[in-house]
């Protein structure tokens, strides 16, 4: 059965899905779900370890590729399935069955299908090796999320969600299109055999169009600076778990495609070398640092700042992509996993208080003696988000001032640093609210807050955890990232 | 289908199902439309169709009677709840029939597995299963959005 496991990694969660509806029954809908969520994070886990072994490679339906659709497990992809099943085992335990969400008594199972089915589209687009599968799973992970982000409360999170849907819709469209081009050239899906096929056509102006769409499409999935509109509102709007799960690893998901299709199909001496795509996707990664944190200082809703600054961290990670050297790309796929367990743990915390309080950043006025465990988790994972050693934001950003100065760009180095410095100033603001401020007095009437319960705290505290375990220990991520960035850039390590 | 449904209120705007036409035409239909369903589903490996198509076709018979004789007397013959059951069923015999190739020693949807002394029969059966599944969770899925906003003014 192990031989299946590539298969198994999305085929779980898919017919988890409508099981949900035949069971029904709130509880035992979650309980299912999560059980499901480990037992895709097991089969992750056993990926990986397979894939340090040397690639894996499924035939589905035993149609043997290029003709098939082939599931290629490499290190790059194999540490990503890792990431997605880990955050989607800590994030569906989280709280109550289905706190926060619009949806009638007894309509929840809605949900865990719809985030099972995201999970599938996520694991879909990590785990194929297949150009045109990669579109069918990005559509499953975009019209289930589209369904999370809707089942927000109030009117906001309808709009968010069609907003989304919208732009999501338009970069799924010109991905599509990019690959019917480069089938048009190539005469074949399987990523590698594209790879195979696409020197002999590489400066045609069709594979140039092809490209571009390809990469736009991808962009505003990822929501690079300046097509990260969708992206403040969506979070901000959506049930505060789904926040998390999405944080951590939708964006996640949309720059492994990016680093798939730029490293792996269209290889980086043509993209580097000849169209020199660091001189657009460069500045608009600095761009975004910048104004990604800066909109974060000005903010008032403390989801849609943590928002802003996820545009920040994904000008941080498409950076390390235009370094195009291996403690570049390294530096972005590291910060990549960081990002995801700094982000999903901060959305948590703000699950925490969202349920305790509200969203409003003045809510956060005397936290610290109210919620001390909450809070504490929300200074680490700031620290982390900021970039001090110890923490996992460090080392990412260590890794990307390393790519830079590789080239000799001092310049690029010191944004990096400077852009830190304004997470300093978001984060600090709440940490100031929270523990030099006095708590607002208790209306008459009601019960004071209090520190929320153990299934809250255990999930986002794992979560918090990690970034010191992984800011200390850093073999393990620092180890695999680089391995995953010198095989994608096909440099001997 | 019984076709029939409580009167009108006097001075109410005629409904759909008073207008002869309509009626008969739609009645002398439905039956038509979901069996060519059934042969578009059934006839989807031979020739053009499968079960999205054949789906959709049998979805718009339940629809065409919902628009003349009304939400509820279509539902009366497909419960909404019976119809969210066969969303999940359709979909999970798509990929039980997968996990069923799993199991008998193939790969995911390698239907060769279904009849290993007969890999051609295997193929069959394992086409005649998933496309059965797409149709009926087409089905059901259609008749589902139709059933949501057909619903949302009586609400």
């Amino acid at each position: 059965m192990t031989s299946h496991l590539p298969a198994l990694q999305v085929v779980l969660p898919l017919i988890a899905a409508p099981i949900c509806f035949l069971i029904r029954q709130r509880t035992v809908v979650r309980v299912w779900a999560t059980l499901v969520a480990w037992a895709s994070f097991a089969i992750a886990l056993a990926l990986l370890s397979e894939a340090t072994r040397g690639t894996i490679s499924y035939s589905m339906g035993g149609w043997a590729p290029p003709l098939g659709i082939e599931y290629r497990i490499d290190l790059a992809n194999a540490y990503l399935l890792v990431i997605v099943t880990a955050i989607a085992s800590v994030v569906l335990p989280f709280g109550r069955t289905g706190m926060g969400l619009d949806l009638a008594e007894g309509r929840e199972y809605l949900f865990y299908s719809a985030f099972l089915l995201c999970l599938t589209g996520l694991l879909g687009i990590a785990i194929t090796g297949d150009a045109f599968n990669v579109f069918v799973f990005v559509e499953i992970m975009s019209l289930s999320s589209y369904i999370l982000i809707s089942l927000g409360k109030g009117r906001r999170a309808k709009k968010a969600a069609f907003y989304y849907l919208t732009m999501g819709t338009i970069g799924g469209t010109f991905y599509l299109l990019g690959v019917g081009l480069l089938y048009q050239m190539t005469g074949t899906l399987n990523m590698a055999d594209i790879a195979k096929h696409l020197p002999e056509v590489l400066g045609t102006r069709t594979v140039l169009v092809a490209f571009a769409f390809v990469m736009v499409g991808t962009s505003i999935k990822l929501a690079v600076f300046p097509l990260h509109q969708w992206l403040p509102n969506a979070y901000t709007y959506a049930p505060d778990n789904v926040s998390a799960f999405l944080a951590a690893t939708a964006t996640k998901v949309s720059y492994y495609v990016l680093v798939r299709v730029v490293f792996t199909l269209f290889g980086a001496g043509f993209v580097f070398g000849v169209l020199r795509l660091h001189w657009i996707l460069m500045p608009l990664a600095l761009a975004a640092m910048f104004v990604g944190s800066l909109a974060a200082i000005y903010q008032t809703n403390i989801k849609r700042l943590l928002a802003y600054s996820s545009i920040a961290q994904v000008g941080y990670m498409a950076l390390g992509l235009s370094l195009h050297n291996v403690n570049g790309l390294a530096g972005g796929m590291m910060h990549l996993f960081n990002h995801a367990m700094m982000k999903g743990g901060l959305f948590l915390v703000v699950a925490c208080v969202a349920l305790r309080v509200g969203t409003r950043v003045d809510d956060f006025r005397g936290l610290g003696r109210r919620m001390p465990l909450t809070m504490a988790a929300f200074v680490i994972g700031g620290l982390s988000l900021i970039g001090v050693p110890g923490t996992v934001g460090f080392v990412s950003k260590w890794y990307l001032v390393k790519g830079a100065l590789d080239h000799g760009w001092l310049a690029v180095a010191i944004a990096i640093l400077l852009s830190s410095l304004l997470a300093v100033v978001y984060i600090w603001r709440i940490i100031e609210l929270a523990y030099f401020e006095e708590p607002p007095p208790t209306p008459a009437g009601k019960e004071p807050v209090t520190e929320v319960g153990f299934s809250m705290l255990v999930p986002t505290w794992i979560l918090i955890g990690a970034t010191i375990v992984f800011g200390l220990q850093t073999d393990l991520t620092a180890g695999l990232a680089t391995a995953a960035a010198s095989q994608l850039l096909g440099v001997v390590p | 289908m019984s076709g029939r449904a409580t009167p009108p209120p006097p001075g109410a705007p005629m409904r759909m199902y008073e207008k002869a036409i309509l009626r008969v035409v739609s009645r002398g239909l439905t039956p038509f439309i979901l069996l060519f369903a059934l042969y578009v589903q059934f006839h989807g490996d031979f020739g053009p169709g499968g079960g999205f198509q054949a789906g959709v076709i049998f979805a718009a018979g339940v629809i065409l009677h919902g628009l003349i004789f009304g939400l509820e007397d279509a539902q009366r013959v497909f419960p909404p709840r019976v119809v969210e059951v066969l969303l999940a069923v359709g979909w999970l015999l798509y990929s039980g029939t997968g996990v069923a190739c799993l199991l008998l020693g193939g790969d995911f949807l390698d239907y060769d597995a279904l009849n290993p002394h007969h890999p051609a029969h295997g193929q069959h059966l394992g086409l005649l299963l998933i496309e059965g599944g797409v149709g009926i969770t087409v089905t059901a899925a259609m008749t589902t959005i139709y059933y949501k906003f057909a619903g949302r003014g009586t609400r």
